[in-house]
């Protein structure tokens, strides 16, 4: 290994790149963004601020933040639901002056100026409910409006009974105590609010009309269509927004005993930005209170921070104004973009140097000698199949083999030319194997471990295993199950290939070649997965040894097959029994003679050898070409390999015409035939194996004859 | 969205437009607005002594100028399906950014070159931000609006009127008359004939429907959709200078304070009463004009009859959203083929 390549070794198989692809996918990675500038916001102002951590200061300033934030959460409401409330200002002035007037002027007590406040804020919240929700108008010129209309209304109310709000000699001790008291250290303002954010979080989250709201945000077609009453939830969130802010409202005419021309003032925009600031989406859907509530402290903290810095008129708006813009483009773009981001950088290839192989080309006198057996196949069910990875056959000789749109075929003995569907799973189901009461168990590409009994009823056995401490991603979930066997006390081993990947996305992982493939054991007695061994280079076939005490498993990037030892001194180790082939190992059956079949789905190439070596090439492809150009492993010749107990090659069979199975992912022998099926292939083969038993089977192999 | 009620409707709009004349047969919510307009100059005229003469009704024309002429760059980027919030504060800012360096002695001819290449560079940003980076057009011009306020009161601007300087040529603009008739009716008309021969004779002035109506399909027969839009809005600031400097000729000074009142929202008032759809790709010149005519009637007659400010704003509410609502009813959103995400 030159300077080079170890350096590349070091650098790609030491630092974690793949970490940063499986952040991304992470949904909070959301709210970084806003914490940051959150995090930045407070310590710029608390740093250049004398006296902005003070407790008497922060009690002033978290005041204003708890009607704020009330505000706040209701926008956040409005704007999950796929709509905007620029009335905010209004219905909270509204509220505001209709608390004072029944406080101030009709003297009377403070509970009844709350119900004023919050009949104020409902029926203005309904009213928007109403225009947008059940008339259906566009929101931000209908809330626009009513915002006009509020405001106006404000006013004039203002202007015509300010003096007498002045001269009014009532005064209450709650009132003082709502407007300037403090609640174990918080003001009442703070407490409201941060029950509210609680409630309206867990409600947002864990409750059917919360759901509706995210839904119809979401997505308002798909909710509609599937029976949401659209209307209505659009409807509940305006009004909610209107109990929000009449609460506000109801709070700043405690503190501050009054109304003025300023109440509300330019509160729509400072609630806007604070709730796009804080990462709530335009047109819905995603958000949450938190993050409303986080751009709510940054709005709030800039815009008094500035005017206690001394800048002048128009300083605030002005800061507004770019935060707002900067902020719903990133919103945005980052919407848009995420996903190319990605995609861009979620595939994390890492070094590896293949060994030396043999030459599986013909005529050079190797035991991977490829040559044109299987070419000579009789072809089952040619044309009417769709991926066959894996085919077994029952004890009354019929053919069973997955197909890619998630069923179970079954051709029936003798001539296999009549055929039909033995069950339907979903999925792609890989691996078969017959347990010992006849129950087909198989592995289900992207869905789990599965078992279908003669009746045809299927179950699922498994789906997810432990997850591992250091898993960011989770990865308990089984992504790829592959195939899988059973032992002779019930127990169904089987691999699941990569966490990284999908089962569709198999190419993608073997360019990264990121070492994540896993052994697992199911228990039918508890029902429990364990994963028995991590980290190989795509777990594949698995496969009983012929005294059940011990199993192989096929590592295809590394075109290696280990021994998985179940009993004996080594139980619960694994050693590589056949490394460096030529050709990408898969599934793995017994053979009549005592040894194994194993079949090859691809074959090694020296340019993909190479790259292999040079895994900054490989990310630079997989990140400047289009997927058609891309270097992926040969898929387009394969065979069958004929392995001894200890390893050594026997034989191998290969279709150099590439007509009939140019890539074999299963075989498995029967009465003296070898049935062959590829998951790329459209037929199951049949081939006639030269001095095999033409008793043996499988399944009697396995469980014994039936008496 | 026209597309969605079946193409017939928009070729009958557009061949309506053709004639030049409402069809009657059809009534809509141009024909309604133009009728109320009549019906409420004729009560006026009846009902008001002193609102039918020369000197009101030229009044009235005068009145509704610089609103006109904003509402035009407005139609012209409501009918590309999109809105500029920012327009009132561009007008503002510019012409008080203008006259403060006036004030400041800066050379005319450079001042002038200053706050135009600000107008253009606003203009600039908000289509960008708008055909670029897919930013929705009501946050980008709120947001561009609230900005450039902010920036020239905080920045640029001590105070918050700033006067024209004694004999400099925009008091003598506001002093011009012609036919005894002041010159922003003038301009007012020659902006609303020229914008009307840009939207009908012009090549991008058609596309500017296409792209409205359906601007996927518009961009997919090859119109340059992005750069257009940004025309759109830079047009639009273009307008609002215009309508600034005709604002500080009439009055001697621009009070910044307008960028808070409802003078923006009245704007929108004029274009969408006057049946510019606010989902783009149909009106013209004549909405406007029909839209600014029933506002500038309705304000005059509220001046005679004394209403107070307060009132006349609670009312042009009232009357917006009478005319939303209408729009709405007129068009109605499908839930089926509703865009997501547009608010």
């Amino acid at each position: 290994m030159n300077f080079r390549e170890r350096l590349q070794a070091w650098r790609y198989n030491f630092v974690p790149d793949h970490l940063v692809g499986e952040i991304l996918t992470k949904r909070w990675t959301d709210n970084a963004i806003p914490f940051l500038a959150l995090v930045a916001t407070l310590g710029v102002f608390g740093s250049i601020i004398p006296g902005f951590f003070k407790l008497t200061s922060l009690q002033e300033s978290t005041r204003q933040l708890g009607e704020f934030s009330l505000v706040v959460i209701g926008m956040t409401v409005v704007m999950l639901g796929g709509g905007i409330d620029l009335s905010v200002g209004s219905i909270f002035a509204l509220s505001c002056f209709a608390a004072v007037y029944v406080f101030f002027i009709l003297e009377q007590s403070v509970w009844l100026a709350l119900v004023a406040a919050l009949c104020t804020g409902l029926v203005f919240g309904a009213i928007n409910g109403y225009l947008v929700g059940y008339l259906r108008l566009r929101a931000f010129l209908t809330t626009l409006v009513t915002f006009i209309f509020g405001r106006a209304l404000f006013d004039i109310l203002v202007s015509t009974y300010a003096a007498d709000v002045q001269l009014s000699q009532a005064s209450s001790d709650v009132l003082d105590f709502i407007g300037d008291g403090t609640f174990w250290g918080l003001s009442v303002s703070v407490w409201l609010a941060i029950i509210l954010a609680i409630v309206t979080h867990i409600a947002l989250t864990r409750s059917r009309p919360g759901w509706h709201v995210l839904a119809v945000g979401g997505s308002r077609r798909s909710a509609h269509n599937a029976g949401i009453r659209v209307r209505r939830t659009v409807f509940m969130t305006y009004v909610f927004s209107g109990f929000c802010c009449s609460i506000g409202g109801f709070l700043i005419a405690c503190r501050l005993s009054g109304a003025g021309p300023g109440t509300g003032l330019n509160l729509e925009i400072m609630a806007l930005t604070a709730a796009v600031v804080g990462g709530v989406s335009l047109g819905g859907g995603r958000g949450s209170v938190v993050k409303g509530l986080m751009g709510a402290i940054i709005v709030l903290t800039m815009t008094n921070g500035l005017i206690r810095l001394g800048y002048g008129t128009g300083t605030n708006q002005m800061v507004l104004g770019i935060l707002l813009a900067v902020a719903v483009t990133i919103d945005i773009r980052w919407l848009k973009n995420r996903h190319k981001v990605l995609n861009e950088v979620y595939v994390a290839p890492v070094y590896l140097r293949m060994g030396e192989t043999q030459s599986a080309a013909p005529g050079s006198s190797t035991p991977y000698e490829l040559d044109n057996r299987l070419s000579e196949a009789d072809h089952i069910g040619l044309g009417e199949l769709e991926g066959p990875e894996d085919v077994i056959l029952d004890r009354d000789d019929h053919l069973y083999c997955g197909t890619r749109h998630g069923e179970i075929v079954r051709f029936f003995a003798p001539d296999y030319k009549r055929s039909e569907v033995f069950a339907h799973i979903g999925g792609f189901p890989l691996g078969l194997a017959f347990d010992k009461e006849g129950n087909l168990i198989s592995c289900v590409g992207a869905m789990g471990l599965y078992s279908v009994s003669p009746e045809r009823e299927v179950k699922r056995l498994s789906a997810e295993t432990a997850r591992s401490w250091t898993s960011v991603v989770d990865d308990a979930r089984l992504r790829d199950p592959n195939d899988c066997d059973i032992a002779p006390d019930g127990r169904i081993y089987f691999t699941d290939s990569t966490k990284r990947y999908d089962a569709h996305d198999w190419a993608l992982d073997s360019i990264e070649n990121r070492a994540t493939g896993r052994l697992l054991v199911y228990d039918p007695k508890d029902s429990s997965t364990k994963t028995l061994l991590d980290g190989y280079r795509y777990t594949n076939g698995v496969c009983m040894a012929h005294d059940g005490k011990s199993l192989f498993f096929a590592e295809s990037w590394a075109c290696r097959v280990h021994r998985y030892w179940l009993e004996g001194p080594k139980a619960g180790t694994a050693e590589c029994v056949i490394r460096d082939m030529p050709g990408y190992p898969d599934n793995i059956n017994r053979a009549s003679d005592g040894n194994y079949w194993m079949a090859w789905l691809g074959m090694r190439t020296p340019s993909f050898d190479l790259s292999l070596r040079h895994p900054d090439m490989r990310k630079r492809m997989t990140r400047r070409l289009p997927q058609d150009e891309w270097l992926f492993p040969n898929i387009n010749t394969g065979g069958v390999v004929k392995f001894d107990e200890k390893g050594g090659i026997v034989e191998t069979l290969g279709d150099l015409s590439g007509a009939a199975h140019p890539m074999v992912t299963s075989m498995r022998e029967h009465k003296g035939y070898l049935f062959v099926g590829g998951i790329l292939n459209n037929r199951v083969g049949r081939y006639r194996i030269s001095g095999a038993d033409p008793n043996w089977t499988s399944p009697v192999s396995y469980w014994g004859a039936v008496p | 969205m026209a597309a969605r009620q079946g193409l017939s409707i928009g070729a009958k709009d557009i061949a309506m437009n053709a004639i030049g004349w409402p069809n009657w047969r059809r009534l809509n919510q141009e024909g309604i607005v133009f009728a109320i307009a009549i019906l409420l100059f004729a009560a006026a005229t009846v009902g008001l002594p002193g609102f039918l003469t020369a000197d009101n009704l030229v009044a009235i024309v005068r009145s509704v100028s610089v609103l006109g002429i904003l509402a035009l760059g407005m139609a012209v980027v409501i009918i590309g399906r999109g809105i500029d919030l920012s327009a009132v504060a561009i007008m503002a800012m510019s012409v008080a950014w203008y006259l403060q360096l006036l004030n400041t002695d800066t050379s005319d001819g450079l001042a002038f070159a200053y706050v135009l290449a600000g107008v253009l560079a606003i203009g600039l940003l908000n289509g960008f931000l708008v055909a670029y980076a897919d930013v929705p057009a009501i946050f980008v011009t709120l947001a561009t609006g609230s900005f450039v306020f902010g920036y020239v009161r905080s920045q640029l601007i001590t105070q918050d009127a700033v006067p024209v300087p004694q004999g400099h040529w925009v008091e003598l603009l506001g002093g011009l008359r012609f036919l005894d008739i002041p010159v922003e009716v003038f301009v007012f008309a020659g902006l609303a004939f020229l914008v009307f021969l840009f939207l009908r004779y012009t090549k991008w002035g058609r596309f500017i429907y296409f792209a409205g109506d359906n601007p996927v399909a518009a961009r997919n027969i090859g119109i340059p959709v992005r750069p257009m839009l940004v025309l759109r809005y830079v047009l639009s600031a273009a307008m609002a200078l215009i309508a600034g400097l005709l604002t500080a000729a009439s009055l001697h000074s621009i009070n910044t304070r307008v960028v808070n009142s409802t003078l923006l929202y009245d704007i929108v008032l004029v274009a969408v009463i006057g049946g510019i759809g606010l989902s783009g790709g149909r009106g013209g010149v004549r909405n406007v004009l029909v839209g600014a005519a029933l506002i500038g009637i309705l304000l005059n007659a509220m001046t005679i009859i004394d209403i107070p400010l307060l009132y006349q704003n609670l009312i042009k509410a009232a009357i917006l959203l009478g005319a939303i609502i209408v729009d709405g009813i007129i068009n109605p959103r499908d839930e089926q083929t509703a865009q997501q995400g547009d608010i």
